[in-house]
């Protein structure tokens, strides 16, 4: 039969951009052991984040978080069908380097493992595999996308069980799109200035009014309720990080999270997924907690 | 002016948004579905890509499985593309044991059968009724390894059939919704469109 001659291209921005849009309107989540790997993939998971212990556990630990262990990994691999992502530390391109060579389908280069670098964050181009990286305002998310990340991902406070900084952060975040919507050309290069951002990208979202990536939530969700939150807010999919296996019943919760994602206009079906899944992780208030991962990244 | 076609969207997860635009693109209406009711008055439907297990789940949770199975075997027109083309084939390998499939076409599909994400990639692919290549980006995506007698290959690449039609069933192993090119979406159109003719709403 004839088929084309011209050679396959891998690892390019539209397929790794084209990972981040399968996983629109859908609910990633943190996994620790291959066994919640498939509780999660049971529950309609679109995708896990593998990594070896959630925020809250690092929260409470302290120390240095790293990479995890790639046997933990390959283990959690092994363990389901859909995709596998994996945690780097900011700035450590050889841990990415790693995860790439395990074959991970997204790398999240992450606050809430302790930095690797000060001043830099990886340049995601030199991959071919997909990078999400967090943000807290406009700027910051520009400068993740100008760097090569394929999704952007609020970056809330994570561990905390606590949605406010979520919030905040989607909030700052289309906020600024929709007044850049309202500015004129000459304006552009001043907003190009305040977020220290490429003055492309800013006119880039001027024209089409979003991102040039998907845009996910993450940082605090816990409950069926946030999730249909941040989806009402604008998010295009939802992280869920201790949120699951810190709760009373990770197996009902995470199917209530995955079906209030879907359903997230439809207050009936909320209040029926809402329904007697067992209690959320207690999670904790903003003036409780002594280290902010959302301010590690620059 | 002809009136629109309405077109539904499965939106349970995954690149609905994608598929709504190049639709609409192509002057279509659309409707997201996500419910039973949500059905009433389209003409066609696409099921996007995305998690095939996840859509699974979600289409049994809502009823949807059943009264779609029923419409697909009376030739309601359906377009599906990698994961959505998971879903309409009647054997899925290496799927999850409780996976269940609308049957609409008679296809053996193995899910990432091209690979995991590093393998995802670019390639333009000749379709036989096209003019020019087109332009077919594959993430994460099915390999079709057998079809069925009444299945029409429409394209192929290496010795594997990407894109396949049987009635009013489309499906393609690629993504057409995240490129600018129509053609492949137009195909859909044509067939939903003579289908109204004779089975009006």
């Amino acid at each position: 039969m004839e088929t084309s001659s011209s050679r396959s291209v891998t690892g390019s921005f539209p397929v790794k951009r084209g990972l981040a849009e399968m996983l629109k309107g859908g609910v990633i989540m943190d996994v620790v052991t291959p066994e919640q790997a498939k509780i999660a993939e049971d529950a309609g998971a679109c995708a896990v984040m593998a990594l070896e212990r959630v925020p809250a556990d690092i929260r409470r630990d302290g120390g240095v978080a790293r990479m995890s262990d790639p046997e933990m990994i390959q283990g959690i691999q092994a363990a389901v069908t859909i995709p596998v992502m994996a945690k780097a530390r900011i700035g450590h391109f050889v841990e990415a380097q790693i995860l790439q060579a395990l074959g991970v389908d997204f790398i999240d280069e992450s606050e809430v493992l302790t930095p690797a670098d000060e001043a830099h964050h990886i340049d995601k181009f030199k991959f071919t595999t997909p990078f999400v990286c967090g943000a807290t305002n406009l700027g910051e998310a520009l400068r993740r996308i100008s760097e090569g990340a394929a999704m952007i991902r609020s970056k809330g406070e994570a561990g905390t069980g606590n949605v406010v900084e979520a919030v905040r952060h989607l909030r700052s975040i289309f906020g600024d799109i929709k007044k850049i919507g309202t500015a004129d050309s000459a304006e552009l290069f001043e907003w190009a200035k305040r977020l220290q951002a490429p003055l492309s990208l800013v006119q880039e979202i001027a024209e089409t009014g979003q991102l040039p990536v998907p845009l996910f939530c993450a940082g605090g969700l816990a409950t069926p309720a946030d999730a249909a939150f941040a989806m009402q807010l604008g998010a295009h999919s939802v992280f869920v990080g201790s949120g699951i296996f810190k709760s009373d019943n990770p197996a009902l919760r995470a199917k209530a999270i995955v079906e209030a994602t879907t359903h997230f206009m439809d207050a009936d079906v909320l209040a029926r997924v809402s329904t007697a899944i067992g209690a959320p992780m207690t999670g904790i208030g903003m003036d409780e907690i002594n280290q902010r991962y959302a301010e590690r990244g620059w | 002016m002809e009136p629109k076609l309405h077109i539904g969207v499965l939106a349970l997860q995954g690149a609905f948004a994608a598929h709504a635009q190049a639709l609409r693109d192509c002057g279509a209406e659309v409707r997201l579905v996500r419910t039973q009711e949500d059905l009433n008055g389209i003409q066609g439907l696409v099921i996007p890509g995305g998690e095939s297990t996840t859509m699974s789940n979600l289409l049994v949770a809502s009823g949807l499985s059943e009264v779609l199975k029923e419409r697909f075997q009376h030739g309601f027109p359906v377009f599906g593309t990698c994961a959505g083309m998971i879903m309409l084939a009647e054997t899925i390998l290496d799927g999850r044991a409780d996976q269940i499939s609308l049957g609409a076409l008679e296809l053996d599909v193995r899910r990432n059968g091209y690979g995991r994400q590093n393998d995802s990639f670019e390639q333009d692919i000749v379709v036989h009724s096209f003019e020019t290549p087109f332009h077919a980006l594959f993430i994460r995506a099915p390999v079709i390894e057998a079809v069925g007698s009444d299945v029409e290959v429409l394209a192929s690449w290496g010795d594997r059939p990407v894109l396949v039609r049987s009635g009013n069933a489309l499906a393609c192993s690629f993504h057409p919704e995240l490129v600018s090119d129509l053609r492949i979406h137009r195909i859909f159109l044509s067939l939903v469109e003579n289908f109204s003719v004779t089975n009006p709403r």
